[in-house]
């Protein structure tokens, strides 16, 4: 899985619409494989469910989120770490990794994506035969 | 460069992010000073604060978190946040990218001086922390009615 960089400028899928300068969070991620599929970890603080965005086009894997905060009418920022209210990230998927039996899950702002891979394409144990 | 055996990711916007630090660097040295608990561009859980007439609000951008493991406590204006958030291992997994954060975690807020210690209220949703101090009666605005 190779990361895809040149994405991060253009909303993909119109989440991004709106605050045209605002510039995504490019939020961090684990990534592990095992015998069956990939898992993807995200962290998106404030993104809801309705706010989340998983697309796999074309062997693309994109990630896109909005946070949505119930901030009180009026409020001021005294400080800011974070600048941005968009997350957004993607990936290239190898061919072995079939996109479209992808899981995802959603709690507590941390993404959890499960890309499993082909059947022909899942490791087999080659057992050595002594003659 | 030890630097460099840091960053495991590498590429151009890790690049960034050191230029950023660099910049840090660049402006903490400067003549003017820096706050006493400001800490460094990258901190993690990264905050926002904002405030009301009525209120100050804290945000804790912190996905995944254990609320259980959260202490928070103020004393007068200095809001103390100690937590730990942990990612649970895969065993017998390759892993390609480890970002996400993985430790304990302590933050201190210095609030604005009219805030109320006794009238403090935090929720955790959608793994933001947010953490909200009501202000003082008398800091708050007051209409003046003219006879």
């Amino acid at each position: 899985m190779t990361e895809k960089r040149d994405v991060v400028t253009k909303g993909s899928n119109g989440l991004s619409e709106g605050r045209v300068n605002e510039r995504p969070i490019r939020m961090p991620v684990d990534i592990f494989e095992d015998e069956t599929g990939i898992t993807v970890l995200a962290d998106m603080p404030g993104v809801s469910r309705e706010r989340l965005d998983v697309q796999i086009d074309n062997n693309t894997l994109s990630i896109e989120g909005k946070m949505e905060m119930s901030v009180p009418e009026g409020m001021e920022a005294l400080y800011a770490d974070v600048n941005s209210t968009l997350y957004q990230r993607s990936f290239a998927l190898s061919s072995e990794l079939d996109g479209s039996k992808t899981n995802a899950s959603l709690k507590d702002g941390v993404l959890a994506l499960r890309i499993p891979k082909r059947e022909e394409h899942k490791a087999r144990k080659i057992e050595v035969r002594a003659e | 460069m030890f630097r460099s055996l840091s960053n495991l990711n590498g590429g151009l916007f890790d690049e960034f992010r050191r230029l950023e630090r660099e910049m840090d660097h660049l402006f903490g040295a400067g003549p003017w000073p820096n706050g006493i608990r400001s800490v460094a561009r990258g901190t993690y859980p990264p905050i926002n604060i904002g405030s009301t007439p009525e209120q100050v609000d804290v945000y804790l951008f912190a996905a995944g978190l254990n609320t259980e493991s959260l202490d928070i406590s103020i004393q007068k204006n200095l809001l103390t946040i100690d937590g730990e958030r942990r990612v649970i291992t895969e065993e017998g997994a390759s892993y390609f990218r480890r970002e996400r954060f993985d430790n304990a975690f302590h933050r201190v807020v210095t609030l604005p001086d009219d805030v109320d210690p006794e009238k403090v209220d935090a929720n955790y949703r959608d793994g933001v922390l947010r953490i909200t101090i009501q202000r003082r009666e008398t800091a708050k605005p007051r209409q003046i009615e003219v006879n």
